[in-house]
């Protein structure tokens, strides 16, 4: 970690002048800044305090939906009441990240903006090529230990996934993540690494996520995020699914269905053949299962990773069985 | 807070409890809590690494990133150049010093050492160090030290081709019948391979030192599971008398057998010291807990059974292979639970080591016996599916009546007892043999058991006990306490045999000024101490009824001893018709300020040397089968798993265990230590995992974030039972190891519950869900 200045921001516009820096990055939580410093990957040289920033860190749901400040703390947004109960998926996609005193520290768009736990690029001193980190470098992750990484959204030049759980719960809802003035589709807030990995958002230098928001649905508002790992809690996702369903009127037709998979791809990864599929279907075992493989029918291994081909439909369908049959 | 505040109830005691009814928690035997507790619940504790002192500057390392080569150059400049530096460190400029003797007391080679490599043979080898004014500044200017080497090809892993088979270790034959010939004669036969990959001890409170000299003398604060060990280490490696060395230890955070050795880190810590003229801090980062110092080694086994058509075994050939490092020597006896567990006339077991491109390995709770355990654990319960029998009557079939290796009785062997109080509280008898067969919903539900065992290290012991002015009773000893509850039952140990209340016993630990202890490992610290603060009280207890019924001060004067009491801290006459005094009183009119007597366990003909050897070295240790016994403790674990069948994730839903360990000196501890064991045998099986990348031969997964151990989540409710009754052939007071048992057999336990799951053998650890899938 080498001598940074630090900057307490006491204006949204002053804050991002300030980002506009080169070099300058904003400091919300810090969970991912202040580790991904002591790893060596970030070295900003102007750290900009926004915490202290007033009115960014608001919960407000009513029946357009739900919107929610930028610097609302991970476990203040799982606990909400509205929350919970008109977009569960949302809830329980936080509650399950983390941990319980990284929860109480994160913001939400520091969560949003969290890099991946790709082992090569958290290492620089080991691992020089990285083209997520260094673009051109090269990728170490391709040939070396891939139990994590994507089988989704690949390019050659990184396979990195997506770590967070939020963002797929938010993908699936159709969110919106506002940058001031300006708004971005949750969806394509996210990017793909293509040819230029290092870009992960779309996020101009000197802007600032200050909220995001999310409309209230009937299948938000019937939703369930399932996260399966080996280890019960404080892990990230081997494969989830933020799922939602709204029935036509008998109750068992699928009038309009959301999917969308984490821990699997290289951003939050909308699955939707998967809900054409099955929209206008009644919900039934066989169908469901069936119609869930058509979610990495693009997939690519990368040999360690290969299970998560297997498990990632599965989760799905699980996810949709499960907030189908709780009427 | 006080102790009394924080004293629990007296709970319940619980099935077969082996602390022989003591009324009072503070007795031994009583379920007093741990009296360290407060302060660490309060912050109060302070930890080696957090001492304040003047002056102090602070170093970093460097650390190799190839895994095999040499180095070719270092470039300093920048980094003496930086903000704060102190001293640049690499081999170049480091003072010259001694090889120490190691653990084992075989004499150092006559070469100097250098904890600064300049031939690497790990990723992750210390190469360089910074010393700075701030940690940060060292940090910054540790990333500017630039390392060039020439690297040549690594040997990553076992199984790596070139990694070969490794060196016999003659030590670990053990042979007798005709292993081979019974095995191709018996009607049914089971063979199969069994591995555990690298796993680490991940204690929470990291490694790491304060080194500070006044002229000849090193002071070096550093949690440490052996003061004296790590303090001759230190007096060797820079030629300075014993006696200038002083380790100072109060509370560790977790050593899990990696806190016993001084290794590189210190001496760099230490020489930076004496070349600065200045005390050095240098914390080890998580990361670096990973290659500072070896973990437990992975290890691959085969297991062939045979046995006749009721399942009783006809012979036992194994095979092991552990991995160690290019240039030290790490074996873990894996043939150590096989040998003993079951009762067969043929037995063969033979182990290589391989050497591989690691730093060398350590021991991690229960080193050998757990391994072992998994394999022969594992491989009886294949056997049970291929005779057709249940899982627990194939090991009471082949229960081994005497010690099957040495031909010696058991000093106690509970196992029956264990098997039997287990299976009953967990319900064994409801289980149902086909796997697959018990299920809820998509979870398969899988009921598995298996045995664990430990031998009972014996060392001989000394201590300091004090009665003071005020009554107040002191035991020194510079063993220590790691959680596992030293410092309790020692003032347990006092207060029974002083007659005083535990809270007016303060017990000392953790500085090598205090009366000398060997190392802290091998589940022996409670037995040898136990042991010796018993004798050290009984002496200072008759030193003070030798004043009371001598001294012409004494109320008691010309009483004749055995008829004085000593309770609750006053002496009294047993009829109490006589006078009655405190402690403190009778010392007052005597005009004594204190009382001291050392008390040691060891043989009457040791010269000085011996003690020495005895508390720096295991040398002087006894063996558990030494005499007419062989000693061990011995567990039973039932498990039930949770499968789920999509998703091939495992959960540990209920685990029942009873234990033998003998003599419990505090059951409440004793059951927090087991119950730890068995936590920790929950990650081992499902979660733990040091995962190389075979190009690069470096651990990845070296943080907290991503090398796994369980969670609170992962954890069910634990039921532990003791079995054990008092065995005094293998300790003073009756008991047996605690702290390791409770590991060993866990992993196989779960395997075994796993397979009747899902009717699937997974024979490499961790049992992770793509293996399921
Ligand atoms: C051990 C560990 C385990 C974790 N497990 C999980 C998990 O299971 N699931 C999961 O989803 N997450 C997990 N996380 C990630 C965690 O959720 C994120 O670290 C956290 O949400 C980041 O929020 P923060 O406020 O601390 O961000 P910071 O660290 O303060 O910032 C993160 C990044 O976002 C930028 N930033 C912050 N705020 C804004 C803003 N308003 N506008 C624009 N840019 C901004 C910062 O400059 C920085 O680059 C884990 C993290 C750790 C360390
Ligand atoms: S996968 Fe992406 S993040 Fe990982 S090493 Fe390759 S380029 Fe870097």
């Amino acid at each position: 970690m080498r001598d940074f200045s630090y900057l307490r921001a006491n204006s949204i516009d002053a804050a991002r002048q300030a980002a506009a820096l080169p070099g300058a990055m904003l400091l919300a939580g810090g969970t991912t800044l202040i580790d991904l410093a002591k790893c060596g990957v970030t070295e900003p040289e102007t750290v900009v305090d926004i915490t202290h920033l007033n009115g960014l860190d608001g919960i407000t749901v009513d029946d357009r939906g739900a919107t929610i400040g930028a610097l609302a703390r991970m476990s203040s947004v799982a606990d909400h009441a509205d929350i919970k109960s008109r977009f569960p998926a949302v809830s329980e996609a936080l509650w399950q990240a983390a941990s319980a005193q990284l929860r109480n520290m994160a913001t939400i768009g520091g969560n949003l903006m969290q890099r991946t736990r790709c082992p090569y690029f958290r290492d620089p001193a080991n691992f020089p090529a990285c083209n997520k980190r260094t673009p051109g470098s090269g990728c170490s992750a391709i040939g070396g230990v891939t139990r994590g990484h994507a089988v989704l959204g690949t390019s050659e030049a990184c396979i990195a996934t997506y770590p967070g759980d939020l963002a797929t719960a938010l993908v699936a809802f159709d969110a919106t993540v506002h940058l001031g003035d300006r708004q971005v589709a949750a969806d394509d807030f996210f990017l793909l690494p293509g040819t230029t990995p290092d870009r992960e958002h779309a996020i101009e230098p000197g802007e600032m996520i200050t909220a995001i928001s999310i409309p209230a649905s009937a299948a938000a508002g019937r939703s369930t995020y399932l996260k399966v790992r080996d280890r019960q809690s404080y892990e990230f996702a081997a494969a989830s699914a933020a799922v939602g369903i709204e029935f036509e009127a008998d109750g068992r037709t699928i009038r309009d269905l959301r999917v969308a998979l984490g821990g699997v791809a290289t951003k939050p990864w909308r699955a939707r053949a998967v809900e054409e599929a099955l929209k206008g279907k009644v919900l039934e075992a066989d169908t469901v299962k069936q119609a869930s493989l058509l979610a990495i029918e693009a997939a690519v291994d990368h040999g360690a990773n290969h299970y998560k081909i297997e498990l990632a439909p599965r989760v799905i369908a699980r996810a949709i069985l499960k907030v189908g049959e709780t009427a | 807070m006080t102790v009394h505040e924080l004293r629990t109830r007296h709970d319940d005691s619980k099935r077969g409890d082996a602390s022989d009814g003591a009324i009072f928690a503070e007795a031994v035997g009583g379920r007093l809590s741990r009296v360290d507790g407060p302060a660490k619940i309060t912050g109060a504790a302070k930890y080696a690494v957090e001492q304040q002192l003047e002056g102090l500057s602070h170093a970093v390392l460097v650390e190799s990133t190839i895994a095999a080569g040499r180095v070719r150059s270092i470039d300093t400049a920048a980094a003496k150049a930086a903000p704060g530096v102190l001293l640049v460190l690499t081999p170049d400029n480091a003072v010259r010093l001694n090889s120490a003797t190691d653990w084992l007391g075989t004499p150092p080679p006559d070469a100097p050492y250098c904890p600064l490599a300049r031939d690497i043979t790990f990723s992750g080898q210390h190469v360089a160090a910074v010393v700075a004014e701030t940690f940060e500044q060292a940090v910054a200017a540790a990333a500017l030290v630039k390392v060039a080497y020439d690297e040549t090809p690594a040997i990553v892993d076992l199984d790596d081709p070139k990694a070969g088979d490794g060196i016999p270790i003659d030590a670990m034959t053990k042979e007798w019948g005709d292993a081979q010939a019974a095995f191709a004669a018996a009607p049914v036969r089971i063979c199969a391979a069994y591995n555990t990959p690298r796993e680490y001890q991940t204690p929470m409170e990291p490694h790491g030192l304060i080194a500070h000299w006044q002229g000849d003398r090193l002071t070096v604060w550093e949690p440490s599971q052996w003061l004296d060990g790590m303090a001759r280490t230190y007096a060797e490696w820079f030629g300075v008398p014993f006696e200038n060395v002083r380790l100072v230890s109060p509370y560790i955070g977790g050593g899990f057998g990696s806190k016993a050795f001084a290794y590189g880190y210190g001496a760099v810590a230490a020489m930076a010291a004496k070349m600065l003229g200045r005390p050095v801090k240098l914390a080890v980062t998580r990361p670096q807990t990973f290659t500072a110092y070896g973990g437990r080694a992975a290890t691959r086994q085969t297991v062939a059974l045979g046995a006749d058509a009721e399942g009783r075994i006809q012979s036992i050939v194994h095979r092991g292979v552990n991995e160690t490092s290019v240039d030290g020597m790490w074996v873990e006896p894996l043939g150590s639970v096989t040998s003993i567990m079951y009762a067969t006339p043929n037995f063969s077991s033979r182990q290589n080591v391989v050497r591989v491109n690691t730093v060398v390995p350590g021991a991690l709770r229960a080193p050998g016996e757990n391994p072992s355990a998994f394999g022969i654990e594992c491989a009886i319960d294949e056997l049970a599916y291929e005779v057709g029998i249940d899982p627990l009557e194939i090991r009471l079939r082949n229960y081994a009546e005497q010690d099957p290796e040495v031909k010696k009785p058991w000093s106690t062997r509970q196992l029956r007892e264990a098997y039997a109080a287990g299976a009953e509280a967990f319900g064994w008898s409801r289980r149902t043999a086909e796997p697959r067969s018990m299920r809820d919903g998509n979870q398969l539900i899988g009921w598995g058991v298996a045995a664990g065992t430990y031998p009972v290290r014996r060392a001989y012991g000394e201590a300091m006990v004090r009665i003071l002015a005020d009554g107040s009773v002191e035991v020194e000893s510079s063993s220590i306490d790691m959680g596992q509850g030293t410092y309790t039952i020692l003032a347990q140990t006092a207060a029974e045999v002083m007659g005083v209340p535990a809270e007016n016993v303060v017990v000392k630990l953790g500085d090598s000024r205090y009366a000398r202890a060997g190392v802290t490992g091998g589940s022996r610290l409670a037995g040898v101490m136990t042991g010796a603060v018993h004798k050290a009280a009984t002496g200072a207890l008759d030193q003070l009824v030798g004043l009371a019924i001598s001294d012409p001060n004494s109320p008691f004067h010309a009483l004749q001893a055995n008829t004085l009491v000593v309770a609750n801290g006053r002496l009294a006459s047993p009829r109490g018709d006589g006078p009655e005094v405190s402690i403190a009183e009778l010392l007052g009119s005597v005009g004594r300020s204190q009382i001291e007597a050392m008390g040691d366990t060891t043989p009457a003909n040791w010269t000085a040397e011996d003690r020495y050897k005895n508390n720096t070295t295991i040398a002087m240790a006894l063996s558990h089968t030494e005499g007419d016994y062989s000693r061990h403790s011995w567990c039973a674990h039932f498990i039930e798993v949770r499968v789920d069948e999509d998703f091939g994730t495992v959960r540990v839903s209920r685990v029942v265990s009873a234990l033998d360990s003998g003599r419990l000196y505090n059951p409440k501890l004793a059951e927090s230590q087991w119950k730890g064991g068995i936590i920790m045998g929950i990650g081992q099986a499902l979660l733990e995992e040091g995962i190389v990348d075979r190009r690069h031969g470096r651990i990845i997964n070296n943080n907290l974030a991503d090398y796994l151990i369980a969670t609170n989540a992962d954890i069910p409710d634990i039921e532990v039972i003791s079995v054990g009754i008092p065995d005094l052939h293998s300790s003073v007071l009756g008991g047996k190891g605690v702290g390791e048992l409770g590991i060993v057999g866990v992993a196989p336990a779960i395997a075994n519950a796993v397979f009747h799951a899902t009717g699937k053998r997974v024979r490499d650890l961790p049992i992770t869900l793509e293996k399921l899938i």
